[in-house]
């Protein structure tokens, strides 16, 4: 589509600091949601530093305005799905911090009993189904979600989360066919942070505006600034509106920002100091939801109990984390089939 | 001069065919491209065109007739109606023969005896199973290649898009990798897909969603999340297709837990084993044969039949040789065992069912008795299912062995196209026949 579904011309959304559209009540929300998942983070890259985490750990610290943007343009018993970058997408669907902490540290009290680890993490509860470690394969997964929707005719949605690396894999292209072919309520959502691990989308490739990737199927789309909580909501909304209507799916291209390494042992190598250091003092989502929220004449108090209560729920699941038992070794044989 | 018109074949599997209509008479002039007959093939009605020039001076085979084999003559076309030479004209012998149970199965004590049955394809048998057990749950859909609109490509879903309609029978566009991770979402999401993949070949461009998605993730999850679906299609040589379209993946999947494996021989274990697959809350790889859809056994008729998954069947029972195989190969093992009953050999004859979970029970039990195997399989050796067999033998009951454990199987090449040469490829009865005489 050449022009956005909302009627603005694509390409044009404000690359404010900070968000508008966002009543007070809702800034403080999506606020408080940010700065959980930024908190977070910062503890489990504390945590692997300290060896209780292993493996891979991908951190979503500098995207959070992403998810809790499009969350909170969702209902119940809509789906999200993502790839391997997925602890922020986990808090925001409401998973208990302490249960993915403690996944992370591969601990019985984790949503997967130690099972999964980072990666892999779900939960029925909050319709959230993973956390999926094949770059794209969340892609048509979460089709999948939505064809369920359709095939019982809900009005309920799918949102599928993937970065510009995935956006070049085969089967993301096979889906979008899927999708439109058979008109499936699913928000696909690219997270363009530039960088698919050390490749910048400009050496990955040839399409340059990531937003048209879904046009050769007519699929509508947004490009949408990213670090702005607000323009994220306002576009959600869009396309949640659009998907809910039967009209099949949408595409929201996020600008955004990570600003730590593909994972935790990323030398970072691809990219410059002053690059990371300009986005996070021009960008920054929470940055620009704190002014905006100082405008909405928030005051500092109100801002120091959010802070507090974020840090105390941080603190806690770190504390589970370490003190939850590893899993009882017969863990090892049990759900590999579902027995009956 | 007259030319015979020959029943033709049009498929690779083809060896007989229903001789529907005639679109040309006798005293017509046809020419070559003319359209003159359709024939019903095992998979689809095809047109029959003229390659000569003449009159139609003889239809030999009337139309209606069923089960008309391969190269029979069907007409004759002379070059004019004062030339054309006197034909018989008679049925063609091949007519119904075909409709005789491939082979008389020997009842096991274990296996619960379900009453009468009726000759049945397995192809008849596939498409009943899904039939039934879409009726059953409105959760169970099908979808893949050609599934709907064109009544499958081996004719499997014959009928269902007209008792299910669009929404529950999906033709999808030829895309293995996004089609089938589609599935395993709407799986994950309480949905119970059956997934036809035209050929197991097309099935590797899909395997990570299989492995990766469908198979890891109740685990990954800590049992939160399953995924109940079924995936089926044809699997193994078909006949000529060549080394693409011909490896049997039977080995790939069984290594995975997290999968059921299941390569049913008889229409009995493709109803019976399917109807298990679907109701299964696991991921189930449903491994076929294409040469076997057109083949008739006695199948069960209780609308309640069923087979358990992981169970072996004792084909025929034996004393002095154990022969192991599954899907296609339980009909060479049959063959050679009845070779070697007529050497004096007894060969007990075990149809797997399942590949995973293997039933070792089965086996372990009969190679105590008969203190030899030989296990058959048309695919290639290395890592094969006959090598983990023969391990499972090796580790639960070595010291009952009077032979070394052998292994039949396909050669260790990819499938030539030459008729002769894939011959040579793939295991006969005979190979069988003389594995076993070696090891007594």
């Amino acid at each position: 589509m050449a022009q956005a579904a909302d009627g603005r011309k694509r390409g044009k959304s404000r690359l404010a600091n900070e968000p508008e559209g966002l009543d007070r009540d809702h800034l403080l929300r999506a606020y408080r949601d940010m700065l959980l998942i930024r908190r977070f983070e910062e503890k489990a890259g504390q945590l692997y530093g300290m060896g209780l985490i292993g493996g891979f750990c991908h951190l979503y610290i500098g995207q959070e305005a992403v998810v809790v943007g499009i969350q909170m343009a969702l209902g119940a018993g809509d789906q999200v799905i993502t790839s391997y970058r997925d602890h922020g997408h986990m808090l925001a669907t409401g998973m208990e911090a302490r249960g993915v902490m403690a996944e992370l540290t591969g601990r019985e009290g984790g949503y997967s009993r130690g099972k999964g680890g980072s990666m892999h993490m779900f939960s029925k509860e909050k319709n959230f189904f993973g956390g999926h470690g094949i770059v794209g394969a969340q892609v048509s997964l979460g089709t999948g979600l939505a064809f369920s929707n359709a095939y019982r005719n809900s009005d309920r949605v799918a949102v599928t989360y993937f970065g510009d690396g995935a956006s070049n894999q085969g089967q993301v292209f096979e889906s979008f066919n899927l999708a439109a072919l058979l008109k499936l309520p699913c928000i696909y959502v690219i997270e363009n942070n530039k960088y698919g691990m050390g490749t910048s989308v400009d050496r990955a490739t040839a399409s340059r505006d990531l937003s048209q990737n879904g046009a050769p199927w007519g699929i509508p789309s947004l490009q949408v600034d990213g670090m702005d909580v607000g323009a994220v909501k306002a576009a959600a909304d869009i396309a949640v509106a659009h998907c809910r209507a039967g009209k099949g799916p949408f595409l929201l291209e996020m600008k955004t920002y990570r600003y730590r390494g593909h994972s935790m042992s990323d030398p970072g190598r691809y990219r410059t100091r002053e690059e990371i250091q300009k986005m996070r003092s021009e960008r920054d989502c929470i940055e620009g939801a704190r002014h905006k929220l100082a405008a909405f004449d928030v005051d500092d108090a109100e801002i120091k109990r959010i802070d507090d209560e974020v840090k105390r729920i941080v603190q806690d699941s770190a504390d589970f984390a370490q003190t939850s038992p590893e899993p009882n070794e017969a863990e090892l044989w049990t759900d590999i089939l579902v027995e009956r | 001069m007259a030319n015979q018109i020959l029943m033709p074949a049009l498929s690779p599997t083809m060896t007989e065919g229903k001789l529907s209509r005639w679109l040309k008479s006798v005293g017509d002039m046809v020419r070559p491209g003319d359209v003159i007959a359709e024939i019903e093939t095992d998979k689809a009605t095809m047109e029959v065109e003229a390659v000569d020039e003449g009159i139609l001076t003889a239809i030999l085979v009337p139309e209606g007739t069923e089960g008309v084999a391969v190269n029979t003559p069907i007409a004759v076309v002379g070059e004019g109606a004062s030339t054309a030479a006197p034909v018989p004209v008679a049925a063609p012998a091949a007519v119904a023969a075909s409709r005789a149970p491939a082979a008389a199965a020997v009842p096991l004590a274990a296996e619960k005896d379900w009453g009468p049955t009726a000759p049945t394809t397995v192809r008849e048998a596939l498409r009943d199973a899904m039939a039934i057990e879409m009726r059953a749950s409105p959760e169970v859909f099908l979808l893949g290649e050609e599934v709907a609109q064109y009544q499958g490509a081996y004719k499997i879903s014959q009928g269902l898009l007209e008792e299910f309609g669009a929404r529950r029978v999906i033709d999808t566009p030829i895309t293995e990798h996004g089609f089938t991770g589609m599935a395993v979402g709407a799986a994950m999401n309480g949905l119970r897909p059956i997934v036809e993949f035209m050929t197991f070949n097309f099935a590797m461009q899909a395997m990570d969603q299989i492995i990766n998605s469908a198979a890891k993730t109740l685990y990954m999850s800590g049992g939160q999340m399953g995924c109940p679906i079924v995936f089926r299609g044809p699997n193994g040589a078909a006949s000529r297709v060549g080394a693409q379209h011909s490896q049997c993946y039977a080995s790939w999947y069984a290594h995975c837990p997290g999968l059921k494996v299941v390569a049913p021989w008889s229409a009995a274990d493709a109803k019976g084993l399917l109807r298990a697959a679907i109701q299964d809350p696991n991921p189930v790889v449903f491994l076929e044969n294409e040469i076997m859809y057109g083949q008739t056994f006695d199948c069960p008729t209780d609308p309640d039949f069923v087979l358990p998954i992981g169970k072996a069947k004792v084909e025929r029972a034996g004393t002095d040789v154990t022969i192991v195989a599954f899907s296609i190969m339980v009909g060479v093992a049959m063959k050679a065992a009845d070779a070697l009953a007529e050497q004096g050999i007894s060969a007990e004859v075990i149809n797997l069912r399942t590949l995973r979970p293997l039933d070792t029970d089965t086996i372990v039990a009969s190679v105590k008795k008969t203190s030899r195997i030989i296990t058959v399989e048309e695919g290639w050796p290395y890592a094969g299912i006959g090598a983990e067999v023969n391990m499972q033998i090796i580790e639960h009951c070595f010291d009952w062995l009077d032979a070394p454990p052998v292994r039949v199987h396909g050669k260790d090449v990819p499938l030539p196209y030459a008729a002769n040469l894939e011959k040579l490829a793939l295991p006969q009865p005979q190979w069988v026949v003389d594995a076993a005489k070696k090891l007594f």
